[in-house]
């Protein structure tokens, strides 16, 4: 078994905590950190969810894991790069009318990039953390590939398509061929306080849910507008474009006989448009920060099963490489509510072959 | 087994084997001082022979002493006690920048509780001048806190010449002498301060235990209340067991400070040495003229002093960066920022604190260990400095 020093990056929840004590357990040197990405004063919202992420709660939990299971931890401050390149991204997002996957952008530009750079300086060969998918090196593709967890019902591959082969070759994702309920039967095997805790799948720095509520804290501008009908007329106003997705129904407060959605966001001219629910369905759109992962990267058309958001279903597409980072992807038949700012994540059965940003979609 | 070596004695101290004995023996001696009966009776004679013993070892008297919590409750009584038993006279408080944040947090709670706080800046080598203090006086003053000795750069304050230019003015002077408490020699009369803090587990005595002395005659208003303890001036049961440990480890002190000095010098000495010959960049921090020797603080330009701790922390190696931190948040020392020192330089010291059970091979060791990390460290800077 491989000798390298591992840093586990540990949030003090259940997933992370059994990772790190897994491969502690298996005998591999391993260095525990938590990050600190944010701080509930700064973030607003309720504060009194004590259990959460970047809690001193959580971070103490991951500690007594540590000295439990013999190996070091440390909690170190990542909140100026996760300011820069999570929250602020998350913020400007929603106010260009995209609606963005913080997860995401934290995966590639915190975890395996900012906290990588950490795990050199305590001479760590590896990272690992406590995410649901599984890396491994193809001899006949001669590359790593990201491949979906054994437990499809947790499976997060979708938050890790920015991976880069480098990357992938010293990342551990000791869950991949667990499921939610081995890990919690591990954790309580090995005694963790955490096998129990409930979970969180709300945004770690928005804790209460309110996204409109974060991001107007945040950027403080006049975001109002007017809202467009499926008429083509103006049928009132709105407070912020922020608080409006692709395919929303909800929170319009007007009433047209039968349902409305939203069918587009202009940042511009700061305007809602509503459309009925025939008009959402779509079947093109544009990807940028495109990233191969499992594959060379092909230098034409290529199949393959696309994923829109974290749980949408995949749907059989064309993907056209673009040439400057970008792609054209056609769903075969068309698909709802195509979102600018979520991912779009390309499968070919377990294999993760790339992704990228939704720009834009496309009209027929 | 990798080698285990504690070189953060500033932070706290392992309690000396004759302290546990006391210790052990005093869980005897269970009852309440403040009972009428033989049991408190016995438990209350043990109490006050300790106090005798910890006045002892200030050169003070022993009613004098009030026994805390610790050096932050002590602290807190001194700057709470004062503010409000003066307040008629004035709400002006003097503190220095370099105080610790038990001192710091009192000072900015009284700010908001209508106090007018000023903050001494010390010199470049971290010393609090008689004549700047002498310029920040006003009619209104009625306190001055100024710590005794620093506890990240191990600076010792002209705590006498300060406290001279209060007490002519009639300003009373509160002195934080945590660090220096089994250190260097304190007397109360010599210092000619009003008020005192020390604690126990800095000297290898228990956690949980400290005591602020009060000059006979000085008024001061209780924190804690509740029942008549400690002459109605800090009300809860004494923390009996403690307190003789806290005792037993004066009267050790006072045996060992002087061989304990000189062993701290040898070993300090031997670290820079070795950190000139091993490691050029590398600058120590506060004057080395006035400072305790067991503390070392070193400043590595470029480098992260959290990077430099974990990676000895690896290698079994204890030492600190500023004050101890639980939220998760790097901040860096107010203590250097205080010296003129940019926040990229404060995050790149450590601080080292030596103590009695350190030996000649532990320096031997550290020095094997640290100009490693430095050198990784380097190259990987080195290289994000390219890749830009």
């Amino acid at each position: 078994m491989s000798k390298d020093l591992v840093l586990a990056a540990m949030s003090g929840g259940v997933d992370s905590t059994v990772a790190a004590c897994l491969l502690a357990s298996e005998g591999r040197p391993v260095i525990g950190v938590t990050m600190k990405l944010w701080d509930y004063s700064k973030v607003g919202g309720d504060s009194h969810q004590d259990g959460r992420c970047c809690s001193l709660e959580s971070m103490a939990d991951a500690r007594q894991a540590a000295v439990r299971f013999g190996f070091p931890h440390y909690v170190l401050d990542f909140q100026e790069p996760f300011f820069e390149a999570v929250i602020s991204d998350f913020a400007s997002e929603y106010l260009a009318g995209r609606t963005p996957n913080p997860c995401v952008q934290c995966n590639r530009f915190i975890k395996f990039r900012a906290l990588w750079e950490r795990a050199r300086q305590y001479g760590a060969k590896k990272i690992a953390t406590g995410h649901y998918a599984r890396v491994e090196f193809s001899e006949e593709r001669e590359r790593f590939v990201l491949k979906k967890a054994v437990d499809l019902s947790r499976d997060q591959s979708y938050f890790l398509w920015g991976q880069t082969q480098k990357e992938l070759a010293q990342t551990l994702f000791p869950l991949g061929n667990m499921t939610k309920a081995e890990v919690r039967q591990k954790g309580r095997e090995m005694e963790l306080a955490v096998a129990d805790k409930p979970e969180s799948r709300e945004i770690c720095f928005v804790p209460d849910g309110n996204y409109a509520r974060f991001v107007s804290e945040h950027v403080g501008v006049d975001a109002s507008g007017p809202v467009i009908g499926p008429d083509g007329r103006e049928v009132g106003e709105h407070t912020g474009i922020y608080r409006y997705t692709i395919g929303q129904r909800h929170g319009l407060g007007i009433s047209f006989g039968r349902p409305v959605y939203v069918k587009k966001i202009d940042p511009a001219n700061r305007t809602v448009y509503l459309a009925y629910d025939a008009e959402l369905w779509k079947r093109a759109f544009i990807v940028r920060e495109l990233n191969w992962v499992s594959i060379t990267p092909p230098k034409k058309e290529i199949g393959a099963s696309v994923r829109i958001r974290y749980l949408a279903k995949e749907k059989p597409a064309t993907i056209v490489p673009l040439g400057d980072g970008s792609a054209e992807v056609i769903f075969d038949a068309p698909e709802r509510a195509i979102t600018p700012g979520q991912s779009a994540v390309f499968y070919n059965g377990d294999l993760v072959l790339g992704g990228g940003i939704i720009e834009q979609v496309i009209d027929d | 087994m990798k080698r285990k070596v504690y070189f953060d004695h500033n932070a706290t101290t392992p309690i000396a084997p004759e302290v546990w004995q006391a210790m052990g023996e005093a869980t005897a001696n269970f009852g309440n001082p403040s009972s009428i009966h033989t049991f408190g009776r016995e438990a209350k004679v043990a109490l006050e022979s300790a106090r005798e013993k910890v006045a002892n070892f200030i050169g003070a008297r022993s009613s004098e002493i009030i026994f805390t919590s610790g050096g932050t409750e002590a602290d807190n009584l001194a700057l709470f006690g004062v503010a409000t038993a003066f307040a008629h006279r004035g709400k002006h408080i003097i503190i220095s920048q370099i105080e610790h944040h038990a001192v710091l947090e009192s000072a900015h709670r009284l700010a908001s509780q209508g106090f007018e706080i000023t903050y001494l800046a010390p010199t470049r080598d971290g010393i609090l001048l008689p004549e700047e203090l002498a310029k920040v006086i006003r009619p209104d003053t009625i306190l001055v806190s100024i710590m005794a000795t620093n506890n990240e750069t191990g600076t010792i304050q002209p705590i006498a010449d300060l406290a001279i230019i209060a007490r002519e003015k009639g300003i009373l002077f509160h002195t934080d002498a945590v660090q220096q408490a089994g250190k260097r020699s304190i007397n109360v009369i010599e210092l000619g301060v009003d008020l005192l803090s020390i604690s126990a587990h800095k000297l290898y005595g228990p956690k949980g235990v400290g005591a602020l002395w009060v000059r006979r005659g000085v008024k001061i208003n209780p924190v804690s209340i509740g029942g008549g303890h400690e002459q109605n001036r800090r009300a809860g049961t004494e923390n009996f067991v403690s307190i003789i440990g806290f005792a037993r480890v004066c009267e050790l002190a006072a045996e060992r400070m002087e061989a304990d000095e000189k062993k701290f010098a040898a070993l300090s000495e031997k670290l820079q040495a070795g950190l000139k010959e091993k490691v050029d960049d590398f600058r120590i921090n506060g004057t080395l003229e006035r400072r305790l020797p067991n503390t070392l603080n070193i400043s590595f330009p470029g480098l992260d002093g959290e990077a430099i701790i974990i990676g000895l922390d690896m290698e079994g190696i204890a030492v600190a960066s500023g004050s101890a931190c639980t939220s998760g948040a790097t901040e860096p020392s107010h203590v250097l920022m205080a010296l003129g020192m940019s926040k990229r330089e404060a995050l790149g010291s450590i601080r080292v604190s030596f103590g009695r059970e350190n030996t000649m091979e532990d320096v031997d060791y550290f020095l094997s260990v640290l100009p490693l990390i430095v050198k990784r460290l380097k190259a990987l800077s080195k290289e994000i400095v390219e890749v830009k």
